[in-house]
């Protein structure tokens, strides 16, 4: 097992305004728990990791973060603002946090540089020309200014997911969600997107990242939270997590995925 | 390849030799296929579609339009759009009860009967009315199953990018369902393009009423004959245009794999 990232700072505290404060957060699908209290808080320019199983809650959790899911219980306050508020602007909030997900949701009918420039266009009302001159600003910095005319269904997964990533990214966010995005990539093209993501964590951008890439998680994450149950069991820096987990249900964890070849 | 044409040329020759050869042919020559009934029918017959071409022109696009309305309508999420959604159900369950012909006939002959200043009195007017509120509530379900076949993480990707719940209709989601429905769209354009003649049960001289005119005159069929071959020669095109888009999109679909 490896220190802290040399890359990155050790891991900041959370200020009295932290980027993400999620308190006591409850939501269920019908008779299913899903969350059962989470608390977690995120400051800025800090990259925390999501681990644990599949149903841990890891997903669902993003989800609540931008309100794509109403929560039952708690609250969730962004940069000051409490979003879960019943009177928050919703679509004002979601224009501050990117999410990203794990099956892409590209627009297909649309090409590579309308589906960036769609919502710059008519959320943020920028004019075409201004908003097609940042999207390919982003699609050469992240190598797909040859695509841009392309429709998605030419891309290979990691360019599609490459491309939804500078979609997300065309908003500007202050915070950015990412979710499992490699898992629905061929292994062999999960390494260029983790690689945008990398550069991401290194310009500052606050990121909350649910994923089975431990390795990943161990470079580049500030913080690794072990959810189990709907709930963060341990939390702490990867090094601590993955070095010498407290919990006998992490240790558990990270003896199936060591037994997978995947750490 | 040759054994199909032979055996095709055979068949229908033997078919064709059958029914000429019937002792009631002579009979049937005579008040169906009578040749010059038919050259006397048929250019009058052609030059009267051209009512049914206005009347399916304009019908098509009021129905294109008003069918998208309520598909929207009903698509609507959310209690506060509860009595928009009502009104859109309660539309498509009212139109698609009653036959077409009957709302043909109360508004063709029932709205000019009321005499009212300033409603017009062309019954043609009242035949593109009733035909548009008919053949919308069959098209604006076309559209809500288009729209409902869009996958809902569609949505999500919308609305995550800050855009509102009609931004993600508008600029995602009708987009693609509209793609979608494009062939069962035609297919109900095929039954309109065929409705057109019920409007002239209220007085509109088109194609059907010019043959039932000769009909009635010459005591003859052959008038109807050429009307059948003439809707026959229009709507086979598209059925095959129909057809063609069909094909065209499991093969995109098969190409394409997940999208």
């Amino acid at each position: 097992m490896t220190g802290p990232n040399p890359a990155r700072n050790p891991a900041p505290n959370p200020g009295p305004n932290p980027a993400l404060r999620i308190e006591g957060v409850h939501k269920s699908f019908g008779r299913l728990e899903v969350l059962r209290g989470v608390n977690l808080e995120v400051a800025e320019h800090e990259v925390v990791c999501l681990i644990g199983a599949s149903g841990s809650g890891k997903s669902t959790l993003l989800r609540c973060i931008n309100l794509l899911e109403p929560i039952d219980a708690g609250q969730i306050v962004v940069a000051g603002q409490e979003i879960t508020a019943p009177d928050a602007d919703v679509d004002a909030i979601r224009r501050r946090i990117g999410i990203v997900f794990q099956a892409f949701n590209l627009f297909p009918h649309m090409s590579v540089l309308g589906n960036i420039t769609l919502a710059p266009i008519r959320v943020l009302k920028r004019s075409r020309a201004d908003a097609e001159v940042a999207a390919t600003a982003l699609l050469e910095r992240f190598g797909l200014a040859d695509k841009r005319g392309d429709y998605p269904d030419r891309l290979s997964g990691g360019q599609q997911q490459r491309l939804a990533i500078i979609r997300a990214l065309a908003m500007e966010p202050d915070l950015l969600l990412l979710d499992e995005v490699t898992s629905a990539l061929d292994p062999e093209l999960v390494a260029e997107v983790l690689e945008i993501i990398r550069e991401l964590a290194g310009q500052g951008m606050t990121m909350v990242i649910a994923t089975h890439e431990m390795g990943f998680a161990r470079d580049i994450a500030d913080r690794v939270c072990f959810l189990d149950g709907g709930a963060i069991l341990e939390e702490g820096p990867p090094a601590r997590i993955f070095g010498s987990p407290q919990e006998p249900r992490t240790r558990q964890f990270l003896a199936r995925i060591v037994a997978a070849g995947r750490l | 390849m040759v054994v199909a044409i032979v055996s095709t040329v055979v068949v229908f020759t033997a078919i064709g030799w059958v029914v000429t050869h019937a002792p009631g042919w002579p009979l049937v020559q005579r008040s169906f296929f009578d040749a010059e009934e038919f050259r006397d029918a048929l250019p009058d017959s052609i030059a009267r579609l051209r009512i049914n071409v206005q009347l399916f022109v304009i019908a098509e696009a009021l129905i294109l339009v008003f069918g998208l309305v309520l598909a929207v309508m009903r698509s609507l999420p959310g209690p506060v759009f509860f009595p928009i959604r009502l009104m859109a159900v309660a539309y498509v369950d009212l139109f698609r009860a009653l036959p077409g012909v009957l709302v043909i006939f109360i508004l063709g002959f029932g709205v000019p009967g009321l005499r009212l200043e300033g409603v017009p009195k062309d019954p043609f007017v009242w035949a593109v009315v009733a035909l548009t509120l008919t053949y919308s509530a069959y098209v604006s379900e076309v559209y809500r199953a288009g729209i409902e076949s869009v996958h809902p993480s569609q949505e999500a990707a919308a609305r995550s990018l800050g855009l509102s719940r009609f931004q993600a209709l508008r600029f995602v989601i009708v987009p693609q369902a509209v793609r979608r429905v494009i062939p069962p769209l035609l297919n109900d354009f095929i039954g309109l393009q065929k409705d057109t003649v019920l409007v002239s049960f209220v007085g509109v001289v088109e194609v059907f009423r010019t043959a039932q005119i000769k009909q009635s005159a010459h005591f003859n069929f052959t008038p109807y004959l050429a009307t059948a071959l003439i809707f026959i020669v229009v709507t086979i095109p598209l059925a095959r245009l129909t057809d063609w888009l069909v094909a065209r999109d499991r093969r995109s679909q098969l190409r394409g794999g997940v999208r």
